[in-house]
């Protein structure tokens, strides 16, 4: 029967092999390759091969913006994975006819078009709105500043857009977890909270580190949010990569800070390879 | 022992934290303010003004034939993905997940610029099929996961029964495990309908002039005409088709489990 396989193996593997070949991982490599070339007058991709695409990175302001979307991503996942937390526990603990229907409330908003999600955010923000307003009145804003066009409001729109992604796996391992433990390990004297870190954490380990990565990973490539609610003190690399590309008219210049993207998005990447092999045998 | 109230408190402010937003958008939509700031009164008249634009319209159009050829092809490509991936366990399969997986965690913008290179230095013309081609890309993993866990306790023996009867491999292939795994085809290939309605960042890159999709022309209405009003009215139409769909799956599918 083994031996059988082959030719089916081959033939079911073929179409989405090639497909992602041809249209992922060749692109990828490309992206590589031409971030070494030069860049012609009209903003194409010229003949001679070069490394002064990199140049751009020993600027200051391209440090500031590197750093600024490590700390984006990095806080805007953080948030996500802490309020993720009380919420995954408690879909887990409720009631279990009551489980679908809240699930579908977290899952529905983001149904709705990502860009009007965040389009949304956009009037809530703006500096004539209610809030801004409401939050003058009782002094909490100063008259010249605004909640729009800042790292802040980068992060609090990012939150928005991402949280449920970190809800979904997180509430999925929650809802495997044995409660009784918690219990068990108050009976042997541990207090609630050591009950809860050093029994529940580790329970739904996998969980947290899925919307970990769930949630960094695309965050380091954001566009979007930044574009839209960021202003120039909240641009991410993303925005910098589509700058070069549409206004600058420099495919080589933008190749070479995807490349760098690419690398900064495989890290984590290959960090979270190795604990994925001890997963615990299932039952 | 008392319970906390924190899980509750937290899970009902993330819900008000969701819905909030969408409230207020549907809310100024019928608002007579130009920007949306203050309320001076109901008003239909941005719904009438979004009548008249037939570029939306035609982007309406382009979304939605895209979306026939990306859901179409990913299910096609992931239905042969899930099946390979699910009964052989080879080296070749441990290469091919890596290539499913891929797609599900690089950034859009990522794969938007790396195709777009493609297509640049192949000389391809930018156009409404460059779209279709980066969205079957990016679907393919999804409609993969979702069939694969259709196949999680699919009996691989019935194939081999299958081919001992008679049948050829194509034969075992379209009359055992295509009506088998139908259901879980059609939900990767909505699945795939969606998120490609739904994308902006890789259509943006990789789009020729004139294959304008409905968020490219809603991202140009609220970055360059800045046409607050009529971008709510028309997302509170598009809210309110999401809502009567999902209240129309979860009637059909309670219906049929009662």
């Amino acid at each position: 029967m083994r031996s059988k396989a082959g030719r089916g193996e081959f033939l079911t593997t073929l179409p989405s092999f090639v497909w992602l070949l041809a249209f992922m991982l060749v692109p990828g490599v490309l992206v590589l390759a031409i971030a070494f070339r030069t860049t012609n007058p009209s903003g194409g991709i010229g003949d001679g091969w070069t490394l002064s695409q990199f140049r751009v990175f020993a600027e200051p302001s391209i440090h500031v913006l590197l750093w600024r979307t490590l700390w984006i991503s990095a806080l805007t996942t953080g948030l996500c994975v802490a309020t993720a937390l009380p919420v995954a526990w408690f879909l887990a603990r409720v009631r279990e006819d009551w489980r679908p229907r809240l699930l579908l409330l977290v899952i529905v908003p983001f149904w709705t078009n990502f860009l009007i999600r965040v389009f949304a955010w956009n009037q809530i923000l703006h500096s004539e709105g209610w809030l801004a307003r409401g939050l003058r009145a009782v002094g909490l804003l100063g008259e010249n500043s605004s909640l729009l066009y800042n790292p802040g409001a980068v992060v609090v729109v990012s939150v928005y857009t991402y949280l449920p992604f970190a809800i979904l796996p997180m509430y999925a391992a929650a809802e495997k977890f044995d409660f009784g433990l918690l219990d068990a390990a108050r009976d042997l004297g541990a207090s609630s909270a050591r009950a809860f870190g050093s029994v529940f954490l580790p329970g739904i380990r996998k969980g947290i580190s899925t919307a970990l990565a769930i949630v960094f990973i695309p965050m380091l490539g954001s566009y979007v949010v930044p574009d839209l609610v960021g202003g120039t003190d909240g641009q991410m690399i993303g925005n910098k990569i589509a700058q070069r590309n549409f206004s600058d008219r420099n495919l080589p210049s933008a190749s070479a800070m995807s490349a760098v993207l690419t690398l900064m998005v495989l890290a984590p990447l290959l960090l979270r390879r190795k604990p994925r092999g001890d997963t615990p045998d299932e039952p | 022992m008392k319970r906390s109230r924190i899980p509750l408190l937290t899970t009902l402010l993330v819900l008000a934290f969701f819905y909030l937003p969408i409230g207020m958008l549907v809310l100024h939509s019928f608002n007579e303010s130009r920007f949306g700031t203050r309320w001076q009164g109901f008003t239909m008249k941005w719904y009438e003004r979004l009548l008249e634009r037939g570029d939306l319209w035609e982007a309406l159009v382009h979304s939605l034939q895209v979306a026939v050829v990306a859901s179409i092809g990913s299910m096609v490509l992931g239905t042969f993905a899930a099946f390979a991936l699910q009964r052989h366990r080879t080296r070749l399969q441990t290469t091919h997940r890596m290539l499913i997986t891929l797609p599900l965690v690089l950034p859009d913008i990522l794969m938007g610029m790396s195709l777009l290179l493609l297509f640049v230095a192949l000389g391809v013309q930018l156009s409404l099929w460059t779209v279709g081609i980066a969205h079957i890309t990016f679907c393919v993993s999804y409609v993969t996961l979702v069939v694969q866990s259709r196949l999680q306790d699919f009996d691989f023996q019935m194939v081999d029964a299958a081919r001992d009867l008679g049948a050829t491999r194509w034969e075992a292939f379209a009359k055992v495990v295509l009506p088998l795994l139908a259901p879980g085809i059609l939900a990767g290939g909505l699945l795939a309908f969606t998120l490609s309605v739904d994308d902006f960042v890789v259509t943006f890159f990789v789009k020729g002039p004139g294959a304008d999709t409905l968020p490219v022309v809603i991202y140009s209405m609220i970055k360059k005409s800045r046409e607050f009003p009529v971008v709510n009215a028309m997302s509170t139409l598009l809210i309110a088709i999401t809502f009567v769909a999902v209240w129309g799956s979860q009637r059909l599918t309670t219906g049929r489990d009662s």
